[in-house]
């Protein structure tokens, strides 16, 4: 991290204003195949500079992939993601990235500070022994999740929902500006789901932004102000309110209907509540 | 203890029982991240797939000595490496049959070209590779304690035994500086590449490190008992402990143990 310069310029400091005004995440025309079948086709997608931000869709439709492919993990066939108006490669410290729990081996030997600990090593550097100052931040991002009597405790004796808040400090001690979670919810307790929920907001509050993969579409509402609805194509994206309807909820899902009536469901709620809390 | 004795242990007990014991420590530390990797069946497939550069390195060279041979080796190793991931990628195989594919074509390689060359007459035969020859590791220049601190003894120590301590120096080096990145690597790859570090390539010199040490440890104890020592003491210690630098630390003390 370079250190701030206290006395830089009024022009500087507008400069920055603007470049926090930008898009957090912008693709364009992003093309991804597995094995030459395509998985995203030709989606392209600007999130705001701030909120929560909800990715929705069949299974299949390509969430997981699109938050995979923008940070370069899969390859793409064309297309580009732009982080804050540049390439990630740019802009690494201010994207921070959460995992789906599956991906890794629970088994292996580390405790749950180790893991959060993780989350600093761009901001050390990669050789030499971790500073007090990033263990510190670790334990407060633990903390920060609820789990700071756990910080000793080897991982794979957590439960699923406490794995889950392991990954979830571990993207905070990123100290990031932009979150790309993949499932951050799947497979969580309810008092799992409340903490990760309040965290996210907090996130909002503090001009964050949260790009999450989301299953639920009952809760998708209320979790999040902006939604994107994937189904391999672009189905969908903007606010809440504006894009999460049957319509298009019934293009992206098809004929699943039981599912979907929970959700509009769940959108008019929620939309009501909105209007109720601006009243 | 005898003159006699001591002699004896110098030039034939010591350098065979020291060269054992490296040998295990530095493939012992290094089968670590196989298992914890759950690649452990790479140290298997790199041990097999040297072999062609081994053959390579000594018929360019002509000589037995470490350099050329370590070279081809590595060589060979990088080789494999790269056909694994293009398999895995363009012909869609799982990792293990990727492995067995590739590990059996360069291995039967060697086999043809160490038929096929002039090497079988120089003692560079099957028996060699696959039990070792710790009884040739010998000091015969050794005459008593006071040799280990005589420059000329110590020139005429075993190269066996200068190329394992040499190995054991890098591996100790490496996995030192690189003590939470190889950490990383071997839990989240994906996380590390979000992060910026190139999780891929250093996978590579990873393997190929292990490669080396395969090499180095083959001429003392064999290269079964190099796969047994990739494997078995970091698999122990996994059933010992559940901290990450403990694991390190036990497999370090189980391999040296046992060589």
């Amino acid at each position: 991290m370079t250190p701030r310069d206290t006395s830089a310029p009024p022009v500087e400091l507008a400069a920055a204003r603007e470049t926090a005004a930008l898009p957090a995440l912008a693709v364009r025309h992003l093309t991804v195949a597995y094995h030459e079948s395509p998985v995203l086709w030709d989606v392209s997608w600007t999130t705001p500079a701030a909120g929560l931000i909800a990715i929705v869709g069949p299974n299949g439709a390509g969430k997981s992939t699109l938050i995979r492919a923008s940070l370069g993990l899969v390859p793409k066939v064309s297309g580009q993601a732009l982080f804050f108006g540049q390439p990630l490669s740019a802009v690494r410290a201010r994207v921070g990235y959460l995992p789906q729990r599956s991906s890794v081996d629970w088994d292996f030997p580390a405790s749950a500070l180790d893991v959060v600990c993780m989350g600093r090593y761009r901001l050390h550097g990669w050789i030499g022994p971790l500073g007090r100052r990033h263990r510190e931040a670790a334990r407060a991002a633990l903390a920060e999740v609820g789990m700071a009597d756990y910080a000793d405790r080897q991982i794979g004796q957590l439960s699923g929902g406490q794995q889950q808040r392991v990954f979830l400090a571990r993207a905070l001690a990123q100290d990031a500006d932009l979150y790309l979670m993949d499932e951050p919810f799947a497979g969580v307790d309810a008092a799992t789901e409340r903490t990760i929920i309040e965290v996210l907001r907090i996130l909002a509050r503090a001009g964050k932004a949260v790009v999450a993969v989301h299953h639920d579409l009952a809760t998708a509402p209320d979790y999040f102000d902006h939604v994107l609805i994937l189904n391999g194509r672009l189905v969908g994206a903007g606010p809440m309110d504006s894009v999460f309807t049957p319509e298009n909820l019934q293009r992206a899902y098809g004929g699943r209907l039981a599912l979907l009536d929970q959700a509009i469901e769940a959108a008019a709620r929620a939309a009501a509540g909105r209007r109720d809390a601006q009243a | 203890m005898t003159g006699l004795d001591l002699e004896t242990f110098l030039r034939i007990d010591l350098p065979g029982g020291l060269s054992a014991m490296l040998a295990c420590l530095a493939c012992g530390v290094l089968g670590n991240f196989l298992v914890l990797r759950k690649q452990s069946l790479m140290g298997d497939a790199l041990s097999h797939a040297v072999l062609p550069g081994l053959v390579a390195g000594f018929l360019v060279s002509g000589s037995r000595s470490t350099g050329p041979m370590m070279l081809g080796a590595i060589a060979a190793a990088l080789l494999a490496t790269v056909l694994i991931q293009a398999a895995r990628r363009l012909a869609r195989l799982e990792s293990g049959a990727a492995m067995g594919v590739v590990f059996s074509i360069l291995f039967a390689l060697g086999l043809v070209m160490l038929e096929q060359s002039h090497a079988r007459d120089v003692d560079l035969d099957v028996d060699c590779v696959l039990s070792g020859q710790l009884e040739t590791i010998l000091w015969l220049a050794a005459s008593g304690w006071g040799s280990l601190a005589d420059p000329a003894a110590l020139a005429e120590l075993p190269r066996q035994l200068v190329a394992l301590a040499g190995m054991n120096l890098a591996v100790a080096l490496f996995v030192a500086i690189f003590w939470r990145a190889l950490k990383l690597t071997s839990f989240d790859p994906d996380f590390a590449t979000a992060l910026g570090f190139r999780a891929h390539r250093f996978e590579l010199v990873l393997m190929l490190l292990i490669a080396a040490a395969c090499v180095a440890a083959f001429e003392a104890v064999g290269s079964i008992l190099v796969i047994a020592m990739l494997i078995c003491p970091a698999a122990t210690a996994r059933l010992l402990t559940d901290r990450y630098g403990v694991q390190m630390a036990l497999a370090a003390g189980i391999s040296a143990a046992t060589g």
